[in-house]
């Protein structure tokens, strides 16, 4: 890499970024301090928060119930993105051709991206209602003797993955299409004067080169996952029982349910670094801060 | 540059989505009245439309006027607890009486309407007791009744009961025909929205009230966990599995939902033909099914039960809603807000619930009932409303609010069979 002397003028100054850091200072850093040090307390959102040392913590590090969230929330983070990268890789570089068919197409697979989880969690449980719902209408072709997906534990936790793909995959897989488009056509042209079918040309140039955009949409997934909240609220409200209760939505349960924001806070502040530890993680290990560029001899 | 803004946009995306559901809660409500003003907070539903009507009325002849604010129904206990915690708390608010308020009760943030209403007879006299007494906390009152009453009743399908040749049950052998009968036609006995676990919290309502008496969740209500280690209650489980076991819910109750109309309709549609639910089914088939409204919707009061020692007349559910006072309201803020509660027991309120297809929980209401939409049902409901012996409110709603998470996690999993009988009575007493 050349360290050439940078050129100052032009570069906007420190200036430009107020308003954006003003902006992370309220609305996210201060919050976050304050769950901090509520963490610390006994809360019931009425009196005053009293100080308890590390009460909530100690509780935290013992509790099933959260041992319990900690694992679905692992599973769901590693089955999402076993489950997204590879259909969102596959249907982003598809997308990326220039054929009027595929943009056609994927202007649709990218409309659940205009809806609101709320909305698509409200429409997807409707059609999981095992008497009324379109699952009833298969359940019946294929002859199963019970449409109750929601009703069983790992039902409900598959339909939770299935939903946020559904839901997740068009992000991704707008990412894909623009990293694969970003390829020069002449490493294409070479690998086929070289004889390269589309499968070898797939693994050889379209995956090393996205390897950029494959460490950004995972950093995304990942982190999103670990903070679903929205479609297991609506969908299974963390049940049944508590099959479905993920970290996030415990953190709720116990704020906004319970009333015990202490604790509460607890769990939040330890989802705050658990997030941050993996993205950070995830990004040192793919090698991301090496920097390498994907163009090197090009 | 580029490492550090990758390194930047994670922690933010990781930190901005886990903390903004915490930190959102901040969100303000009108601020707080003062002065002239009373702020008054209520449940966002179809009846909304009598207290707009009863705040037009008392702000024309009231010197203190009333501003009335309606919060969306799915947020409004969040929304009230965490106000009443912050300058921005209502002077007047809707509640469930019972534990909704108990922690509002303990921090003295309410007025104590005992006093009121034992020096005003009248007023006390004007609502049924049973209504009343439901919605105190340890034996004093802080709210004055604002609704109709809610109790849960056994919906059936009377063309469905006519068809198989059986009646409504009155006892348990009944109700264990009834359902052998319907399975044998490949039909669902009961509709259970599995999803929504305070569906299936009515069932254990019934069996426990009508098997051991209203005592016991009395007991428990009022802190004494031992209770749940009653006989009655280990019955209560047991049948319940029995129940499931047999397919009294079909096998896909676990998954059916009531808030999302899946329940009412499945039963409106015949799949099911008995659904034990709170009064208000009635009025929401009416909206989405007329027809099976007027023609096939039939009620009964829940059967007695083997060697039960509780009253057949009990009910469980919830009698009605209250309207509580800020204890931070004082003087002439203070006599405005009780003129405008001592309203909510005149005629002209009940006049106005009936009206809106309600039963008004006065005493004096019966005189009204023939001009309700369906005199027949708002005979049958008020008569069992008047004639109960105890109106047990729902469990979740009068136990304090930590508990009703635990409470439904139980619930849905004695139901669907993720917890034995034994484990369940267990971890209850343990709630």
């Amino acid at each position: 890499m050349t360290t050439a002397p940078r050129r100052r003028t032009g570069r906007p100054g420190i200036a430009w970024a107020v308003p954006g850091l003003l902006f992370f200072l309220f609305f996210a850093a201060a919050p976050m301090l304050i769950v901090g040090y509520l963490s610390f307390t006994q809360w019931d959102g009425l009196s005053n928060p009293s100080w308890t040392g590390t009460d909530n913590w100690d509780r935290l590090w013992n509790d099933d119930t959260m041992r319990q969230a900690i694992a679905l929330s692992l599973l769901l983070t590693v089955l999402t993105w076993l489950f997204q990268t590879p259909i969102a890789l596959l249907l982003g570089v598809w997308a990326a051709g220039r054929q009027r068919t595929r943009a056609l197409l994927s202007a649709i697979f990218f409309l659940p991206l205009l809806a609101s989880s709320v909305a698509l969690a409200l429409l997807w449980k409707t059609i999981f209602d095992p008497n009324l719902g379109l699952n009833a209408q298969i359940a019946d072709w294929l002859n199963l003797s019970s449409a109750d997906l929601l009703g069983s534990p790992r039902g409900a936790f598959a339909a939770v993955l299935f939903v946020t793909a559904w839901q997740f995959i068009p992000l991704h897989t707008l990412l894909y299409q623009g990293g694969a488009r970003q390829i020069p056509q002449s490493l294409y042209d070479a690998a086929a004067l070289d004889g390269a079918g589309t499968v070898r040309q797939f693994f050889a140039i379209t995956l090393p080169q996205l390897r950029n955009t494959i460490v950004t949409s995972s950093v995304l997934m990942v982190v999103g996952a670990l903070t679903y909240f929205d479609t297991v609220l609506i969908l299974t409200r963390g049940g049944p029982g508590d099959a479905t209760t993920i970290v996030p939505f415990l953190m709720y349960r116990t704020g906004f349910q319970a009333f015990d924001l202490g604790y509460a806070s607890a769990v939040a502040t330890a989802l705050v670094i658990t997030a941050t530890a993996v993205s950070l993680l995830l990004v040192r290990l793919t090698g991301f801060s090496k920097m390498r560029s994907t163009r090197e001899g090009i | 540059m580029r490492i550090r803004t990758l390194r930047l946009l994670a922690a933010t995306a990781a930190c901005a989505v886990a903390t903004t559901t915490l930190a959102a809660c901040g969100s303000g409500g009108p601020s707080r009245g003062g002065g002239d003003t009373l702020s008054v907070w209520v449940y966002q539903d179809g009846s909304t439309v009598i207290q707009e009507e009863f705040v037009e009325k008392f702000n024309e002849t009231s010197d203190i006027k009333i501003d009335l604010v309606q919060i969306p129904g799915d947020n409004y206990t969040d929304r009230m607890r965490t106000a009443m915690g912050s300058p921005n708390a209502p002077d007047v608010f809707f509640n469930w009486g019972g534990g909704s308020i108990a922690d509002f009760v303990e921090q003295d943030m309410l007025v104590d309407l005992t006093p009121i209403l034992d020096e005003e007879p009248e007023l006390k006299d004007a609502f049924i007791p049973t209504i009343l007494d439901a919605g105190a906390v340890d034996g004093r009152y802080y709210g004055i009744p604002m609704r109709g009453v809610q109790p849960v009743i056994l919906f059936y399908n009377k063309t469905a009961f006519a068809e198989a040749g059986v009646e409504p049950p009155a006892t348990w052998d009944d109700m264990l025909h009834v359902i052998d009968v319907f399975l044998d036609r490949d039909t669902v006995p009961a509709v259970v929205a599995g999803a929504d676990p305070w569906t299936e919290l009515m069932w254990l309502e019934y069996l426990l009230d009508r098997r051991g008496g209203a005592e016991i969740f009395d007991r428990i209500r009022n802190g004494d966990a031992s209770a749940w280690s009653d006989p009655a209650v280990r019955w209560m489980a047991d049948t319940v599995k029995e129940l499931v076991d047999a397919g009294t819910f079909g096998n896909n109750f676990r998954s059916v939902n009531y808030t999302a109309d899946g329940a009412s309709t499945f039963f409106a549609q015949g799949g099911g033909v008995m659904h034990l639910m709170g009064s208000w089914e009635y009025a929401n088939q009416l909206s989405q099914q007329p027809e099976f409204a007027a023609e096939d919707l039939g009620w009964a009061a829940f059967p007695t039960v083997p060697d039960g020692t509780g009253d057949p007349g009990a009910l469980v559910g919830n009698p009605t809603n209250y309207w509580s006072i800020n204890s931070e309201v004082e003087g002439e803020r203070l006599d405005a807000a009780l003129d405008f509660l001592r309203m909510h027991a005149e005629p002209e309120y009940a006049q106005a619930l009936i009206d809106n297809g309600d039963i008004p929980t006065t005493a004096n209401a019966e005189s009204l009932l023939d001009s309700h939409a369906s005199p027949e049902f708002a005979r049958f409901q008020y008569d069992m409303v008047a004639e109960a012996p105890s109106f047990t409110l729902s469990w979740d709603q009068a136990l304090p609010p930590g508990k009703a998470p635990a409470l439904h996690d139980n619930i849905e999993k004695l139901f669907g069979g993720q917890m034995s009988p034994e484990d369940f009575v267990a971890a209850m007493q343990d709630l």
